[in-house]
Parts: C-alpha cells; sequence; structure tokens
C-alpha cells in the first residue's frame, strides 16, 4: 500500500515535469556515454598492451650496402660481423636474459615486408638488397631492452637497436590522451547532470507544495516524504544510463566488430565483454549520481 | 496536555519577543479560546506546540512530552498525535473531499482497510457524508472548512489546533464549524481555537486566553471576547496614559479589576485596547 502510494507520487512526479525529465535523460544518457567510451578506450589500450608486450621484441638491424647510421660504412655486414652479434647473444652475460632469438636474412625480410604491405604501391619500390639482415630477439622480461642496447651498441656490422615498444607507446599516448579527454568531457557533463537533476527536483517538490506542507503537518516521516522526489531522480538517470549502455553496446557491434576487426585485421580488439562490463558502472554511476543529488536538493527543500 | 513554563520566542531580527514569558496550563478535553490582536502572538503559541518553532526560553510540554527533548527525526511521530485546521483551508484542489482526508491516513502509512473505514465516519461526524465524492471547488467555503476538519480529526488526534478556522466565513457558517468543534472535543479531543470573531467567542461561553504583545493578558474560564469586567464604551472613554515602549502616551486603563484569576495577570500590565 505504501509502495503502491510511493510509486504513483513518482509517476505524478515524471509526468508532471515531463520536459525536465527529458533533459535528465539526455544528460546523464550522454555524459555516460561519454564515460563508457573512455573506460572502452582502456580495456583497449589494455588489451594491445596485453597482447603486445608478450610479443614486442628488440630488432638488431645490421648494416645494407646503402646505410651510414650507427657502425655502418655503406658496407654490407660481413659473415663475420654477423658471427660477432651472434656471439654476443649467446655469451654468458646476456644469455640469461633472452628467451629466444632468430635471424631473418633478405628473402624472409622481403617476404614479411610484401605480406604486410600487400596492396600498397611500396611493395613494388622495394627490392630485398634495401632491407636489412636482422636479428630478432625476445627478452625473458621485456622491459630489460638496456642490456640489448648496451650489449650491442658500437658493435661492427649493427646499424641500429629498435625496441618495437617505442612505438606501441606513441599508440597507447594517443589513446590515452583521447580516454582523458572522454573522461574530462564525461566529468564536465555529470556535473551539468547533477545540478539538473536537483534543479528538476525542486522544481517538482514546488509544484507539490501543499501536498509536502500537510503531510509535514501530519506527520509523514522525512524518508516517505522524501523517498519518491529521489526516485523520480534515479528512475530517469536510469533511463539515461540504460541508453547510454545501448550506446556503448552499440560501438562495440557496430564501430569496433564491424567497422575495425575488418579493417585491421592485425589489430586486437576488445569484444563485447569489455562493453557488458562498462555497464554497471555506467548503471552504478547514474544511479549514484541522481540519488545524491534529488537527496540534497530535497533535503533542502525540506529543511525549516 | 499543554503545559507551557515561561516561554519566551524571540524570532531572528525582531525587536520585540513574539511570546514573552508565557505559562499556561491546558488540561485534557478543554476547548479554549485564544484571543488577541494580529501579530499579538497567537500563532506564535500554536507553532510552539507543533513543534514548528522552538522557544527562545522556557519550555513547552504537550502530552506529557518535552519539546525541547523531541529529536528532529522523531518530530512527525509526534505530529501524528495533533490534527490542525487553518482559516484558509489547505486543501488539495486535484482531490476529492474522500482522498483530501484519506491523503492523511496515506501518507502516514495506514492500511486501505482503515481508511475506508475511517474517511466516511469522519465525514459523517462534519455532515459531509453526501459529498464524499466532490472536488474542493464544488463546495461552500463552509463546506471546505469541514473537509479541513474532517481532515485534522480523521486520526483521532488527542489536541486540535484551530488557526482562525472561522476568518473566512459568515456568521451561520461559522456557527455550523463550531457545531463540528464542539462535537469533536465533545468527543474527547482537546480543541485550541485562536480567534478574532467576538461573536463566537462570546456565544460559546469557554475558557478564553488573551494574548497581548506577547504576554497572557487575561485567562478566563467560561468568558467572553472582551473581559466581563471592563465594558467597551468605558473602556474607550477613560483610558490612562502610560508610558508604552516607543515612549509616547497610549490609552491603556490601570489596575484594571478582573473578577477571574487575577493572579494569572500583573497588577499592571501594557494591554492594548480595542476599538
Amino acid at each position: 500500500m505504501r509502495l503502491g502510494f510511493i510509486l504513483r507520487e513518482v509517476g505524478t512526479g515524471l509526468a508532471r515535469n515531463a520536459s525536465m525529465v527529458v533533459s535528465i535523460i539526455l544528460v546523464t544518457f550522454i555524459s555516460l556515454t561519454f564515460v563508457g567510451t573512455a573506460s572502452l578506450l582502456q580495456a583497449q589500450i589494455n588489451e594491445m598492451r596485453g597482447y603486445w608486450f608478450d610479443r614486442a621484441q628488440v630488432a638488431i638491424y645490421l648494416c645494407t650496402d646503402f646505410s651510414t647510421l650507427g657502425g655502418c660504412d655503406q658496407q654490407q655486414a660481413t659473415t663475420d660481423q654477423i658471427r660477432g652479434v651472434e656471439a654476443q647473444l649467446e655469451s654468458p652475460s646476456l644469455q640469461p636474459y633472452i628467451e629466444t632469438y632468430y635471424f631473418e636474412d633478405r628473402e624472409m625480410a622481403y617476404n614479411n615486408f610484401r605480406e604486410q604491405f600487400a596492396g600498397s604501391q611500396v611493395v613494388d619500390l622495394v627490392s630485398p638488397e634495401f632491407l636489412p639482415e636482422t636479428f630478432w630477439v625476445s627478452l625473458v622480461d621485456p622491459t630489460q631492452t638496456d642490456l640489448i642496447f648496451e650489449a650491442m651498441a658500437g658493435l661492427a656490422g649493427v646499424e641500429s637497436v629498435v625496441d618495437q615498444r617505442s612505438y606501441l607507446d606513441e599508440i597507447f599516448a594517443l589513446l590515452n590522451a583521447g580516454s582523458i579527454t572522454a573522461v574530462a568531457v564525461a566529468a564536465l557533463m555529470l556535473v551539468a547532470a547533477a545540478l539538473l537533476i536537483s534543479t528538476t527536483i525542486r522544481l517538482s517538490a514546488f509544484s507539490r507544495r501543499r501536498e509536502l506542507g500537510i503531510m509535514r503537518l501530519v506527520g509523514a516521516s522525512n524518508r516517505f516524504i522524501q523517498t519518491p522526489f529521489i526516485l523520480e531522480g534515479v528512475v530517469a538517470a536510469l533511463v539515461g544510463a540504460v541508453l547510454a549502455s545501448g550506446a556503448v553496446w552499440a560501438i562495440v557491434h557496430y564501430f569496433v566488430r564491424g567497422y575495425l576487426v575488418q579493417e585491421l585485421p592485425t589489430t586486437v580488439f576488445i569484444g563485447y565483454d569489455a562493453a557488458f562490463s562498462t555497464m554497471p558502472l555506467l548503471i552504478g554511476t547514474g544511479v549514484a549520481l541522481a540519488a545524491v543529488a534529488s537527496y540534497a536538493s530535497i533535503s533542502r527543500y525540506l529543511r525549516v | 496536555m499543554i503545559l507551557f513554563d515561561d516561554v519566551s520566542k524571540v524570532y531572528r531580527g525582531a525587536k520585540q519577543p513574539a511570546l514573552s514569558n508565557v505559562s499556561l496550563n491546558i488540561q485534557p478535553g478543554e476547548f479554549v479560546f485564544i484571543v488577541g490582536s494580529s501579530g499579538s502572538g497567537k500563532s506564535s503559541l500554536l507553532r510552539l506546540i507543533l513543534k514548528e518553532e522552538r522557544p527562545s526560553a522556557g519550555s513547552v510540554h504537550v502530552l506529557g512530552q518535552d519539546l525541547r527533548r523531541i529529536p528532529a527525526r522523531k518530530v512527525p511521530l509526534f505530529r501524528r498525535n495533533l490534527g490542525v485546521v487553518f482559516q484558509d483551508f489547505r486543501l488539495l484542489p486535484q482531490k476529492t473531499v474522500f482522498d483530501n482526508v484519506a491523503f492523511t491516513l496515506q501518507v502516514i502509512g495506514k492500511s486501505q482497510g482503515f481508511i475506508h473505514e475511517a474517511v466516511p465516519d469522519v465525514l459523517q461526524t462534519v455532515g459531509l457524508a453526501a459529498k464524499a465524492e466532490n472536488y474542493p471547488h464544488e463546495l461552500s467555503g463552509g463546506e471546505q472548512q469541514r473537509v479541513a476538519i474532517a481532515r485534522a480529526a480523521v486520526n483521532k488526534p488527542d489536541i486540535l489546533l484551530a488557526d482562525e478556522p472561522t476568518g473566512n466565513l459568515d456568521p451561520a457558517t461559522s456557527a455550523g464549524i463550531m457545531n463540528v468543534l464542539s462535537r469533536i472535543n465533545a468527543s474527547g479531543t482537546t480543541v485550541l481555537m485562536a480567534t478574532h470573531d467576538a461573536g463566537i467567542v462570546n456565544q460559546m461561553q469557554r475558557r478564553v486566553v488573551e494574548i497581548s504583545k506577547g504576554r497572557i493578558a487575561r485567562d478566563e474560564h467560561q468568558g467572553g471576547y472582551q473581559t466581563t469586567s471592563i465594558p467597551l464604551g468605558e473602556a474607550d472613554t477613560a483610558p490612562t496614559p502610560v508610558q508604552s515602549e516607543d515612549g509616547g502616551p497610549t490609552p491603556i486603563r490601570k489596575n484594571v479589576d478582573l473578577s477571574v484569576d487575577p493572579d494569572e495577570v500583573p497588577s499592571q500590565f501594557p494591554w492594548e485596547l480595542r476599538a
């Protein structure tokens, strides 16, 4: 009976302030979509980091006839020099830190290159002699690249040593910046949503001030008086949060899975589980925000 | 039932106290008129009983409870023992008579069964059983006030506070309202009624407490609107000037002989006379 009464009050309150309620729904929807996007970006960063950091290798590029950098003098690395590099990798000072390594000759490099850039015109411009011979080294601990750098620096026949992770770090920095931007926009929008909710609740209380006055006079408990207003804000925000959850799912479904995965088949992407694990966060944030904002607003209105 | 012990009330920013050193004892089942000019402190007295205001000094006991000791969250429970009626009715326009009265019970969590028993009962008492499904705007002023009284009385409160309930009504209608209030009083509810209506007070011959400038000027059992010992004409023509608070002469009668309760009234008191 009490529950029915409270729910009826919530219903009339929502109906009476329909336009304000719609604006609450839209603002929470958009702000929580930004929160969800930021969370998806973070999930994507983690996904890529997890995938690539294990696979990231250190490349030891050897000299070609065209290279002038490092220890090269437009002279292809000799067999002795290649053996010298290999001996270093096998040496007792480096060997314990290296999981595996392999040597990539020109033909292999050329084939890999053609595979990687298949369909691009650059393939026709490159011939095997432009591509360096390379030692690909996988470390036991991928962060200990300094050891390789130290050991290989200045070694004859070595053009350069490159940690693949440095490329990844740039991508991550970019994605991180995007995610921070999304969080910042979301934070601003959430502030707007909170203010909008508290204004709407105040308006709703004002339009029911006669009822409120009588309720206070005849001894309705504060919780009984407040609950419909808090529920009103929570219901509106909940609708917004559910819409935002749908938007997050749609981003994963149509953009990530439906588009990016096709366009960039070699990259790992987040799956639906990332969207689903974001939804409780969105709904929780929306509901908590609305509950706090409406409680603060109605308490201030009821205080004498 | 209601006990004021040396109560003073000063509103923030106000120079004069709304009530000063008021002591009053009202027994269960009494019918008490609170009279006095506008701004004399009648409403403050009622608000203190409702715990809408806290006294600046002194203590108010209602229904055996010291109001200072009731914590804020228990105030709603305390108010369930009180019914209140206002001059402007304060009905909910979009609810029927029945729903207006039922609303009071709904919001304090009474069962549907109880509501369907108690509401027709109280509407019968105020004589509106036939208009249960009408809306407030379809009723006359007197009928609207009866609805308000029904709403205040439906929970069988121990105390009914009425703040000028006949202020907007003509004398004949007022008599009907007084009839209803008397009936509620007869069933055991203590009734406190603030009023300006001299005719009613004179006719009812109940206890009259007169408040003037925040002090109790008179407390008579079976009194009239004006004290019986000073005929109006004489008081008007024979004022004794004394220093009022603002320094100017005020027409006032000194050493009034009050036949009732002389101990309650100081021998000299600033008692404004009405024209």
